[in-house]
Formats: structure tokens, C-alpha cells, sequence
């Protein structure tokens, strides 16, 4: 009977979801991503989002230990941020760039806004862009798997060049890039295990790559397998489902995450066919979460009970 | 400590124009992607504001009050002119290099800043000697960025490449490296407690809030008339009890004086 006596406040039910919960889900899912860059780019690339995922952890735990904070280590974030980061670099970087793009992601990107929920930039994607500005050369020098030589073009600066793409081996994987992104069917198994899980909706990368799909049909070439080239090349199905949907830099309301999507593909597209690089994912999304505070303060649903003309409501 | 020293102290240490004043940012961020170019941009203000403090501490007696700040925005752009031809003429290198940003210091909020806060109300010399610490302090300033920003993004120092080239940070002779700098320089500084405008250890007021505009949030205003009624009734009391106690002292001056003279009359009187 004492159980009825009990007197708290809400939330009565809970659910078994916590940070650490999602953010382990969110890793699982970009194992097979992982392990197929391995394959393809041999066991450095293993090295490389290693590197990552240490440097995160330990500048995560020396920042806050050195600040006198708790831990948070163990909620998987810095994981996260690390393996995200990993996926994105090139596989034959020099291993002290991808330790410096990890420092960089947790110390000033995230620690320096007040940790974990407080920044307003995803980590990963701020030190890459970092990374990409600080050291150009090694950034965007890529391994082709095929030939296993050094080749300078991804498949989206061959189409920019106007040169000739074979949108199946894009879609496997068979082609130059981060150690991440090249292969879709992997990334599409991750992608398809977080939403089972119910870790990510649809709306932000299904809005984001339908708007691109358009924006690249309209002012790219009329032709289906132009468009599923530019889907399928680049960092767009990786950025889609792993980095737009971080929850704390895009936005909560259901309104607001489609208004999101829109605006990344819409930039996605302005810097790929209208900029002067051939990829334009990352920079979209590091943008878009600079709107995202605006956007939720447009898009907030009508609480329960404060609709309808009664209550001063449209 | 002689006036003069005081006041280069003051500009280059203790109210340092770019760490502790804060003011400036502009010209602080655009111009320092080397060490070269911050102590030029930095040089080249110590030069107009020497002057123009001398010249406006000069003329303050005749500038009207109504209509002062175009008046010393005429002299500071004459003076900017003549730095500007002269740069052009000498250093054309340095000129290119710095661009828009020497014209500019004609709007520098550092100049204008000590033209209205010192040079307005002290003589010339005090103010001659108040530019030069202040442009030294903005020089120094100007220079560590630099000296930081060159060495992590082009491996240089003043010039010298000595880290080779694929170690190079290349963003910050960008300019988010900028803000990176200044920020991390400051909150070194914030670390080592010394007071800067956006440091919360700062010396306290005595206003409610303790003068900590940076976690103001803006409720503390009615507090801080009680406060300020407080101090005032405080000063009044004082005030009254000094007069109070003035008083008292006269009184009993006289009194002595009373109490002398009659005991002189009576010595006299037992003289005779």
C-alpha cells in the first residue's frame, strides 16, 4: 500500500530511452559504413576513425576534468562525434589532422558552448570544415579502391568536370571518397536500423534528399541518372541520415525538421552546381543548424488546449 | 609615479586598449594576419593618436562643447591622411597589405575614445603621453595576435617560415583564426584573473548587481536605486555629522579662547 503514497512530480511513465541509449544506436549504425571503408581502403582507415574516436574521448574527459565538471564520457557522444569525424576524412590522411579535427570538435566546438545539448554547430562537421580549410591538400586527396591508385576526382567532380559517372558502383561503393560515405547500400542499412529503432524520423533526410533531387533535376540536367548520381556521390546520403539529424543542432518540432530539410537541400544544391566545389553537404548542414533557433521559434505547435478561436488561436 | 609614466603605463598595461578596454575590435581582427601587418596597423594609430590627442588637448579650450566630435574627426582625418600618403610613399608593401583598414582609423573607437574620455579634459602633455601609451598598448596587442596567428598559421615568425609548410593551420590567417585567437588570448587572460571588461572578477561597484554587466539580466535596475538612495543617505548623514562636529569644534575653540581670556583677566588682576 505504501506505493500509493508515494508523491512525485512529471513525468509519471518513462520510457528505457536515455543519451546513452541513442547515441550507442546512432554508432551501430555506422558500423556497416565503417566496416566497408575498411575493406575498401584497407586496415589506416580503421587507424584513422580510431584516432578520431580517442582524440574525442580524451579531450572530452581532459576538458572536463580539467574544468572540474562531471564526466559525461560515458553517454557516448564524444563516440559519436569522433566516429562521424573518422567517416569523413580521407583515407590516406596524416594521422595527427584527424586528432587535431577531434580536439577542435569537442574542446571548441562543443565544451566551450557548455558540452553536450549546448552547442549549436554538430562538432563533427565544424572540425571538418576546419580541417578542410586548414589543410586543403591532404583533406580532398582520395584513394581510388579499384586501382588502388591516388586519384585526384571523386565521382562528383568527374560529373562537375563533365566526365562519365556509373551510378551502381556509386551506389555499392566502388569509388573514391571518405572513408564513410562511399558506399549507400551500407550507409542505407544504418540509416534503415535508426529508424526501426525510432532514433531518427524521416523528415529531415527524406525532405533533405527529395529537395535536392529536385533542385539537381531542375537547374542540373533532365535526366534520372544525373540526379541519382548527385544522391548517391558525395557525402548527401551520409550527412542525410547521420549528421542533419543530430539532435541537439537540428530542430525538435515536426514542422520545423521539414523547413530544415528543405533549406539543406536547397543549399546542398546552390554550392554543389552553382559553387566553386564539387561538394556542398557539409557546409549546407553547418549553416543550417545556424537557423535551426529561428526555424523552431516559426514552426512551435500549438499546445494542448490553447487552439482554436476560444482561446485567441486562428 | 611622474604623471607621464603613469599614463603609459596605464595605456600599455592597465587599461591595455584591445584587452582590457576592448575596444577596436575591428581593425584588431581584419589586420592581424601577421606579425608585421599588426605592428604597422598598430604603429600607424600610436602615430595618429600621439597627435591627435596633443592637438585636440590643445584646441579644447576653443572646439564648442555642441559640436566637438566633428571637430576632432577632422583633425584625426587630417592627421590619417598625412600617415596615409606617407605609408604609401615609404612602406608600399605594408600599405597594400593593410588596404582599407588605414583609412579607417579616422572612426577608430580607441582615437575617439581618448579624445572624448582624456585629451578633452587634461593638458596637452598629459594627453600627448596618454596616446602614446594607449597606441603602444594597441601596437602590442596588435603584434602578440599577429605573432600567434602567423607562427600556428603559416609557421612564421616575423617573416621566418620555420615550420614547413604541410604543418601549416591554414584558417587562422583566415578570418575565423581571428576570432580564434583573440578568444583563446583572452580567455587566458580571463584564466589569469586580470580585469578586462568581459572578466566577472573585475573590482565590484557598489550597485546591487556589483557592476557585472555581463550577467545582468536587467531586474536589478530597482535594487539598485535602493542601493544608490542607501549611499546617498549615508553621504547626507556623514555630510551632517561632519558639519555637526565642525560645529562642536568651534564651540569649544571659543570656549578655550573664553575660558583664556578670562583666565588671563585674572592673572592680570592678581598681577595687580
Amino acid at each position: 500500500m505504501s506505493k500509493l503514497l508515494n508523491v512525485s512530480s512529471s513525468p509519471h511513465v518513462r520510457n528505457g530511452i536515455s543519451t546513452k541509449n541513442i547515441m550507442y544506436d546512432v554508432a551501430i549504425a555506422m558500423l556497416p559504413a565503417t566496416i566497408w571503408g575498411v575493406m575498401q581502403f584497407g586496415i589506416y582507415s580503421l587507424v584513422v576513425v580510431a584516432a578520431t574516436v580517442l582524440s574525442c574521448v580524451l579531450s572530452e574527459y581532459a576538458f572536463e576534468t580539467l574544468m572540474h565538471k562531471p564526466v559525461t564520457i560515458s553517454d557516448g557522444s564524444a563516440v559519436v562525434t569522433g566516429m562521424i569525424l573518422g567517416l569523413n576524412m580521407p583515407p590516406t590522411i596524416p594521422l595527427w589532422m584527424p586528432v587535431l579535427g577531434g580536439v577542435f570538435a569537442i574542446i571548441v566546438v562543443k565544451q566551450l558552448y557548455g558540452g553536450l545539448g549546448q552547442n549549436w554547430m554538430n562538432p563533427a562537421l565544424a572540425a571538418r570544415c576546419f580541417l578542410l580549410i586548414s589543410f586543403a591538400g591532404s583533406m580532398t586527396k582520395f584513394t581510388d579502391p579499384v586501382t588502388d591508385a591516388i586519384a585526384g576526382a571523386t565521382p562528383l567532380a568527374t560529373i562537375k568536370a563533365g566526365g562519365t559517372y556509373d551510378v551502381a558502383s556509386m551506389f555499392i561503393g566502388k569509388i573514391p571518397g571518405t572513408i564513410g560515405e562511399v558506399s549507400v547500400i551500407a550507409l542505407l542499412i544504418g540509416a534503415a536500423y535508426l529508424l526501426y529503432k525510432k532514433v531518427i524520423t524521416i523528415r529531415i533526410p527524406g525532405t533533405y534528399i527529395l529537395t535536392f533531387a529536385v533542385f539537381a533535376f531542375l537547374f542540373g540536367q533532365h535526366n534520372v541518372s544525373y540526379v541519382l548520381a548527385e544522391v548517391c556521390g558525395g557525402g548527401l546520403i551520409f550527412g542525410a541520415f547521420f549528421m542533419a539529424t543530430d539532435y541537439v543542432t537540428s530542430p525538435i518540432t515536426p514542422k520545423g525538421q521539414i523547413v530544415f530539410g528543405v533549406c539543406l537541400g536547397i543549399l546542398t544544391g546552390l554550392f554543389r552546381l552553382f559553387g566553386g566545389s564539387a561538394e556542398g553537404v557539409s557546409y549546407a548542414i553547418i549553416f543550417c543548424n545556424m537557423l535551426v533557433p529561428l526555424i523552431e521559434k516559426y514552426t512551435l505547435p500549438t499546445a494542448f488546449g490553447k487552439g482554436g478561436k476560444k482561446n485567441g488561436g486562428k | 609615479m611622474n604623471k607621464c609614466t603613469e599614463r603609459l603605463y596605464n595605456g600599455i598595461i592597465k587599461e591595455n586598449p584591445t584587452f582590457i578596454l576592448m575596444l577596436g575590435m575591428c581593425p584588431t581582427l581584419a589586420t592581424t594576419t601577421s606579425a608585421v601587418n599588426g605592428l604597422g596597423m598598430g604603429l600607424s594609430t600610436t602615430a595618429v593618436l600621439m597627435f591627435s590627442n596633443l592637438i585636440i588637448s590643445a584646441l579644447r579650450k576653443i572646439i564648442p562643447d555642441r559640436v566637438r566630435i566633428p571637430a576632432f574627426i577632422v583633425i584625426v582625418a587630417s592627421l590619417v591622411t598625412v600617415v596615409q600618403l606617407l605609408m604609401q610613399g615609404y612602406v608600399p608593401s605594408l600599405y597594400a597589405s593593410l588596404g582599407i583598414y588605414i583609412p579607417l582609423i579616422v572612426v577608430n573607437c580607441i582615437i575617439l575614445g581618448r579624445a572624448e574620455s582624456y585629451a578633452a579634459k587634461n593638458g596637452p602633455v598629459e594627453s600627448f603621453f596618454d596616446g602614446v601609451g594607449m597606441g603602444l598598448g594597441f601596437t602590442l596587442a596588435l603584434t602578440v595576435i599577429g605573432m600567434c596567428r602567423e607562427f600556428f598559421g603559416a609557421g612564421a615568425v616575423f617573416g621566418h617560415e620555420i615550420i614547413p609548410e604541410a604543418y601549416h593551420i591554414s584558417i587562422l590567417v583566415l578570418a575565423p583564426g581571428a576570432l580564434f585567437t583573440l578568444a583563446m588570448l583572452t580567455a587566458i587572460q580571463n584564466k589569469l584573473r586580470l580585469p578586462s571588461a568581459t572578466n566577472g572578477d573585475a573590482p565590484k561597484s557598489d550597485l546591487a548587481c556589483g557592476g557585472d554587466c555581463l550577467h545582468c539580466t536587467g531586474c536589478a535596475g530597482m535594487a539598485n536605486h535602493a542601493v544608490l538612495a542607501e549611499k546617498k543617505a549615508a553621504e547626507a548623514a556623514a555630510a551632517a555629522a561632519a558639519k555637526k562636529a565642525a560645529a562642536e569644534k568651534a564651540l569649544a575653540a571659543k570656549k578655550a579662547a573664553e575660558a583664556a581670556k578670562t583666565a588671563e583677566t585674572q592673572k592680570e588682576a592678581e598681577e595687580k
